[in-house]
């Protein structure tokens, strides 16, 4: 294996690029994709998984269960209902204004969607292992569907939310504003900063297994840092300053705004979470690629 | 003989075919994995050995990985023949036992329309190369380019779900492997007759004995849409029937001009199907050409006494190592026929598991299935838990001369396959003066048989 033996190796491949049609592949494989690699066309060409892994997940979910789809409401109304002797009851939390029970019920079911979100693509390395290590499809696919099948979750759960805030309504208990019409905006930008920072870790959890329990305890730290079982408003000072770093924060309170008709709707504080949601979506996508290359190799 | 190993490689691949015949391409295609200096699995293995690196202490997780004597040997040749120039010098690290080249510089051309085996013994690169293929993991350095879509096929019923239905399954499968809904669609009836599940199509597939769910998942795979197949020994799998089928499929399929690329240990179905083969060595391509010389090359690379496996963190059961042993227990691998051969399995068992089998299977160089033992047959009790070694004996006066090569399995019979190592080491039976001597050559069977013989 001397050097000259190798010569007519690379002489023969420079050919290739010289050559006077030089051959378009249809694939090249190569070491490193390009930073800024964003496989959309590749995703469309894949969208039947997309939607066949979302019924997939929901089938699954409730084959063999004697309730059914009744499981999507027990969750959030057996929370609402703790929430409410605990903070409501006991603790005497204000929730400005509103019914205890609605006003709980709101950010219980918003804040169930976020954390399913992150939770759930956090881990998609290492419970798609199986799958990644036999089969090639635009990795991308499987948060996208995680995303997906959470919100047919969560449009179930709204259905429960909207009964119980109709009971409030008709009692005049609640007065809906025009700012609800953000509504479809603030949870795409919820699913957005869910999946961004999930994408985040989801590709250091293929190396280090022990983030997996801080996500788990973090989002439940991360909820009362979060204006979710109070209201912004409770809230002072120098508290309430760093409060509304959270980029959660205003989705929250608008969603609240235009719902209940208590809650603060800024501007600013939406501009700053959008912000944030594109910027930590961005990140989650280049982290969630460069790993995505190799994780096999360290899983 | 590396300068003539080269020589070859230059023909066959880059200097002998024009482009417009080229479906594959691997252009100096190197995969190295690290060793030891992995992710331990937690954070706090990471920073005791960041702390002992401070120190100046060795790495207290250094032996992870199991450095194997083949692998340890190529990256040092490999820096010390200046051949890395393709590698990405950052990436080269100077205490080269840290690194495997699972593949280095493999240059080769598969050409539109053909079947090409690939061949090589355990470690030799070929799952690597397959995986790389599929995208599974990317190269470390060089190319790989294709022509047309490419289906891979390392596992049959990838991404099945126990608890959705047959059809449900034929849908989501076939969405894995690149197929639309309407493509599956119309292929639906054929999916279903080439299964033989038709009468179980609405049934969870957690139902289905694994044999059927097996046969839907080929099914799924052979009517995909695609210019390349990829195919990794799912023929090792299903009865005979099946097999017929699958090989009838695979021969049909490059009929219609389309390209195989089949990696297996089954020397007699790759004669029978692969127009040329390459085989690996050591993540080296050792040879490219026509099937019988390949199939003649690997035969006679004589292969090690002893095999040691990599480990696998997770599982209950391992095979550690095999070891082929002659009558004095000293490892061989070359016996005369009136010989026992003594085959020493090494395993590691975490916790009991009732009605665990380890089996042995061998094979004859041709392919032939000769016979299987289970360890039940012998010795009833269950098998011994922790780091363990059970020894098998091949009678003497028992297979004829030839190559066998054997498979180690450990199972609950019908229910769950544990570990296997197919073609894990193999052995020969060197002609000392048989009773078929005199026939050298010519085909006499696999096994001696002292039939009773009376005039009347």
């Amino acid at each position: 294996m001397t050097p000259s033996t190798t010569e007519p190796l690379i002489s023969s491949t420079g050919k290739l690029g010289t050559a006077s049609h030089p051959k378009v592949w249809d694939l090249t494989i190569e070491p490193q994709a390009g930073f800024l690699h964003l496989p959309l066309r590749e995703i469309w060409e894949y969208r039947d998984l997309l939607v066949l892994l979302v019924a997939r997940d929901i089938l699954a979910f409730y084959k063999q269960t004697i309730l059914g789809p009744i499981w999507f409401f027990l969750q959030p109304l057996l929370t609402t209902i703790v929430f409410y002797v605990v903070f409501s009851r006991i603790a005497g939390l204000s929730t400005d204004g509103v019914p205890a029970i609605l006003f709980y019920l709101t950010g219980v079911t918003f804040w169930g969607y976020f954390s399913e979100c992150f939770i759930k693509t956090s881990e998609t390395f290492v419970s798609n292992s199986q799958l990644f290590g036999k089969v090639y499809f635009p990795r991308l696919i499987v948060p996208l569907s995680i995303v997906a099948s959470s919100l047919v979750r969560f449009s179930i759960q709204l259905v429960l939310l909207f009964v119980v805030w109709a009971y409030f309504f008709s009692i005049s208990a609640v007065q809906p504003q025009w700012t609800i019409l953000w509504a479809p905006y603030l949870i795409s930008l919820m699913a957005a900063i869910g999946l961004g920072i999930g994408l985040l870790f989801s590709a250091t959890t293929t190396k280090y297994r022990d983030l997996r329990f801080l996500i788990q305890f973090g989002v439940q730290l991360l909820m009362y840092a979060t204006p979710v079982i109070y209201p912004l408003s409770m809230t002072s000072g120098k508290l309430r300053e760093w409060m509304s770093w959270n980029p959660l924060a205003p989705i929250f309170e608008t969603f609240r705004h235009g719902l209940l008709g208590a809650g603060m709707f800024s501007v600013s504080g939406l501009l700053w979470s959008s912000g944030f949601a594109i910027f930590v979506c961005g990140m989650g996508i280049l982290a969630y690629n460069r790993t995505e290359r190799t994780f096999i190799d360290t899983i | 003989m590396a300068s003539s190993l080269q020589q070859t490689v230059k023909n066959q691949s880059v200097g002998t075919h024009d482009d417009e015949s080229v479906a594959i391409r691997f252009d100096r295609v190197s995969k190295q994995y690290r060793l030891g200096q992995v992710g331990t699995g937690t954070l706090s293995h990471d920073l005791h050995r960041f702390w002992a690196k401070l120190a100046g202490r060795p790495d207290p997780f250094a032996s992870l990985g199991d450095v194997n004597d083949r692998t340890k040997a190529i990256p040092k040749k490999a820096l010390a023949s200046g051949r890395t120039k393709g590698l990405v010098e950052s990436q080269l690290h100077e205490d080269s036992s840290d690194y495997v080249l699972a593949l280095h510089d493999v240059s080769f051309d598969v050409n539109h329309g053909e079947i090409m085996g690939i061949i090589g013994r355990n470690g030799a690169g070929k799952s690597t190369l397959l995986k790389l293929l599929a995208r599974i993991t990317a190269p470390t350095s060089g190319r790989i380019h294709a022509m047309g879509k490419i289906a891979n096929l390392l596992e049959v019923g990838t991404g099945f779900h126990p608890e959705l239905t047959g059809r449900e399954n034929i849908y989501l499968n076939g969405a894995i492997l690149g197929m639309s809904r309407s493509d599956t669609s119309r292929q639906f009836d054929e999916i279903v007759e080439f299964s033989g599940c038709a009468k179980y199509i609405d049934t969870p597939i957690k139902r289905y004995s694994s044999g059927m769910t097996v046969r839907l998942g080929f099914a799924v795979a052979a009517h995909l849409k695609c210019d390349i197949l990829v195919i990794d020994e799912v023929l090792a799998v299903g009865d005979a029937d099946f097999q017929k089928k699958c090989i009838g499929r695979m021969q049909s399929v490059s009929q219609e001009g389309r390209t195989v690329l089949f990696v297996s240990h089954n020397m007699g179905a790759v004669a029978q199907l692969c127009d040329r083969c390459a085989l690996l060595e050591n993540g080296s391509l050792a040879f490219i050409g026509a099937t019988s010389t390949a199939v003649q090359r690997y035969l006679a690379t004589n292969g090690a006494s002893r095999v040691q496996f990599n480990r696998n963190a997770q599982s209950d059961f391992q095979f550690s190592d095999v070891a082929i042993h002659d009558v004095n227990d000293k490892p061989s691998n070359l016996f005369a026929y009136d010989e026992p051969v003594l085959i020493v399995i090494g395993y590691q068992l975490e916790h009991r598991i009732d009605g665990l089998e380890i089996a042995v299977r061998i094979h004859s160089s041709n392919g032939t299935l000769v016979f299987t033992t289970h360890r039940s047959h012998q010795i009833n009790d269950p098998v011994p838990t922790g780091q363990r070694t059970v020894a098998m004996t091949i009678p003497s006066n028992f297979l004829t001369p030839g190559d066998y090569t054997l498979d180690l399995g450990a199972h609950i019979p019908n229910q769950r396959m544990l570990d296997l190592k197919t073609a894990a080491i193999s052995f020969r039976i060197e002609e000392t003066g048989s009773a078929f001597a005199q026939f050298a050559g010519q085909e006499f069977g696999v096994v001696f048989c002292d039939c009773l013989w009376r005039d009347e």
